[in-house]
């Protein structure tokens, strides 16, 4: 959307990718939403584009809450990270990253986070099944 | 064993990028960070100078896990969230899915689940507030505060049946009524952590050692709290009274009287002293839901959540139908989405639920605090001396099960 | 037709060694009964169960009692590492170094359903048990354990060490 937010806000905001920084600016100087409360993202293998990011704001002067959605797609799963505005996106936008496979261009440090060095795949996608375990560590018997 | 074991994670620097700098590794099998969080430090002599922090060594795949079960059968996985306060873990997942179903609590429920809500967030002060302590090296402290959380352990063990992970919410109300007793009980367990409270008081208020190792280290502005994603007792101690309960009250909050207090500086003595205040608080609203709770059914009359009378199940049809149903598919929550916190100790507990009309949840999201506070971490370490690390990690009192899910 | 030996061996006979087999058990009773009552545990604390060690740790249900209060957390002093809580994939390697690093004797107790056998989180992130990694002396079940259990495993692991063979000189005496 080009136009300036209206004033009451719904409850969701569904944000094409390349107009999430200047709707996030908006939001952060204009609109009080001045908390970054979380960022994650919902697999839909089915659909096109198939992946969701999704941000939740608060503000603490006038409490309320929106929920902004990013689609991304599965071959270029990129979208530009909020670390300039918000100091909490590092660590969510890299677990995000760990759990999907999400690109936050501008995050200098993507390294995994939640899961370590040497794991291969993205966890929380709908494709990698639960019980795939790789161990670090030789097992014994 | 001559093989060398692999390093599960990449420091973000080594002793060659940080110019001569000593860099340690705190952790993570370390006695004051709580478990699980390595801190690598590049320091200067005492000083740190740069701070890398490193979490995920208990996860436990939460996430994934919950969306292999049903809504009711997850329960127990959201309890060991923050393992210190399980209640109010399993009240906000529970009303998250009421309020995706459409479902309202009775008021009875209601107020229990305020009462419950405020007596986990005794139990979790006091743990934080005797772990941090104990690191000072005050042992006694550390023994009267558990001594109170055993028996406030002990009593809730006697409504739901364990002690720490109680798994005692359901969509839709609660497992079981009060036992007869409980509340007598309860009276005498606040009479009791009110005289020990005072000696603990007296013991560290004023304390000059613990002064000069808590005041003015690891202090924040509010401006900077916010930035960095801080809630609860952190952000307070920086002087912004937010507070979940007062400013979007949920459950009964809005028909009790109480304070939110904030500290001054936001360093590591007004989180202390924040943590402290909040139990009394506490026990304040407790007090007054003691005698504010109202007769009535705890399970909202709805077959779509609440799992039948026993005795029906065994006489009618439609019953063990019902309860066959919800056992073996779970309870059936519309397609949609909802995002609910509740004030929990450590800052703002969030759960961000996905459904697709099933009786497993699509996506469960839990917005935990520790977490976000483990990315401002490195903001209040910085600057500071080693030995200022201990008491800064534990007044920012991170949980691993809620930090790593 | 299989032949019987002349005299069937009913101990690995030692050149000259008659009364050894009694001082070898009363050194072994004195030494196990004094390691038994000075257990030096490590505690590895990972998650929830950390609540019951504090609590089985402090009054009233006291592990001092028993010799085993006093934490020590290096590797290098103490005797008895009790995993407390879940152990991920993450955490393994740093598990093994820290077995490793304890010096003999030394035993594990898996403290809790997670250690014991990978609790309810039988997914990607979680060692289904630690004695995929270590060997384990002692499991207590739980999740987490009641003080008691605690306890209750910890005087079992103390009739386990009194009855045990302790070589202290060489490697059978």
């Amino acid at each position: 959307m080009n136009s300036p937010l209206p004033e009451i806000l719904p409850e969701c905001l569904a944000v094409p990718s390349g107009e999430l920084l200047d709707t996030v600016g908006h939001l952060k100087w204009e609109s009080g939403f001045d908390l970054l409360l979380d960022v994650t993202a919902v697999d839909w293998p089915g659909q096109v584009p198939r992946f969701e990011v999704v941000y939740h704001f608060y503000s603490t002067s006038t409490f309320r809450r929106v929920r902004v959605k990013v689609r991304v797609e599965e071959a270029d799963p990129a979208v530009d990270s909020l670390v300039a505005l918000f100091g909490c996106a590092h660590f969510m936008e890299r677990e995000c990253h760990d759990m999907y496979g999400i690109v936050f261009r501008g995050n200098p440090d993507l390294r995994p986070i939640l899961l370590y060095e040497g794991f291969v795949g993205h966890p929380l996608r709908k494709d990698y099944p639960i019980r795939a375990e790789q161990p670090l560590v030789r097992y014994r018997k | 064993m001559d093989t060398a074991l692999p390093n599960p994670i990449r420091p973000a620097f080594g002793p060659s990028t940080e110019d001569g700098a000593v860099v340690v590794s705190i952790g993570p099998s370390h006695p004051a960070t709580h478990g699980t969080i390595q801190v690598i430090a590049a320091l200067d002599g005492e000083k740190v100078q740069r701070v890398d922090v490193h979490c995920g060594y208990l996860h436990r795949g939460f996430e994934k896990e919950c969306e292999a079960h049903t809504w009711h059968n997850l329960i127990p996985y959201v309890d060991r969230l923050n393992y210190c306060s399980g209640l109010i873990n399993n009240f906000a997942y529970c009303e998250a899915v009421e309020k995706l179903m459409g479902v309202e609590m009775t008021p009875r429920c209601r107020y229990l689940r305020t009462l419950l809500s405020e007596y986990s967030r005794v139990a979790d002060h006091l743990t934080c507030i005797a772990a941090s302590l104990m690191e000072l090296g005050a042992m006694t402290p550390f023994l009267y505060l558990v001594m109170i959380r055993d028996y406030i352990y002990e009593h809730l063990a006697a409504l739901t049946g364990a002690r720490v992970t109680y798994t005692y919410g359901r969509i839709g109300g609660l497992a079981r009524d009060l036992p007869e007793g409980w509340l007598a009980r309860l009276g005498e367990i606040l009479g009791q952590y009110e005289m020990f409270i005072a000696r603990v008081h007296g013991l560290m208020d004023r304390n000059r050692i613990f002064i000069d190792r808590t005041r003015n280290i690891g202090a924040l502005t509010a401006a900077d709290a916010v930035h960095w994603g801080f809630t609860g007792p952190i952000l307070r101690s920086t002087g912004a009274p937010r507070d979940l309960r007062k400013d979007t009250p949920y459950l009964a909050y809005a028909e009790l009287d109480f304070d939110v207090p904030v500290g001054i500086n936001g360093d590591n003595y007004d989180r202390y002293y924040v943590r402290m205040r909040e139990m009394d608080e506490s026990v304040y609203m407790i007090r007054q839901l003691m005698d504010m709770l109202p007769p009535g059914p705890i399970n909202v009359d709805d077959r779509r959540c609440t799992f039948p009378d026993k005795t029906l199940v065994y006489s009618e049809i439609e019953s063990l139908i019902n309860h066959f149903k919800l056992v073996t598919d779970g309870p059936k929550v519309p397609a949609g989405e909802v995002y609910l916190a509740h004030e929990a100790p450590n800052g703002e507990l969030g759960f961000y639920l996905v459904s697709t009309g099933g009786g497993t949840p699509y996506k469960v999201h839990v917005r935990s605090p520790s977490f976000v506070h483990m990315g401002g971490l490195p903001r209040l370490l910085e600057g500071y001396q080693l030995a200022d690390i201990i008491p800064t990690f534990g007044s920012v009192n991170m949980i691993g099960g809620e930090c790593d899910r | 037709m299989a032949t019987v030996p002349a005299t069937i061996p009913i101990y690995p006979a030692k050149p000259g060694h008659t009364g050894f087999e009694y001082f070898s058990t009363k050194k072994d009773e004195l030494v196990g009964w004094a390691r038994k009552f000075s257990l030096f545990p490590y505690p590895f604390v990972t998650a929830c169960c950390a609540m019951e060690f504090m609590a089985v740790s402090s009054t009233p249900y006291d592990t001092d009692r028993f010799g085993a209060a006093l934490p020590r957390f290096s590797p290098r002093q103490s005797d008895l590492l009790m995993v407390v809580g879940t152990v991920t994939h993450k955490q393994a390697p740093i598990l093994l170094k820290v077995y490793e690093q304890m010096c003999e004797p030394k035993w594990v107790m898996a403290f809790g359903a997670c250690a014991t056998s990978g609790g309810f989180y039988q997914n990607y992130a979680a060692v289904a048990g630690i004695d995929k990694i270590i060997p384990v002396d002692i499991y207590v079940p739980g999740c987490p354990p009641r003080p008691e259990t605690v306890i209750d495993a910890i005087m079992k692991l103390q009739e386990r060490i009194a009855n045990d063979h302790h070589p202290i000189l060489t490697g059978d005496f």
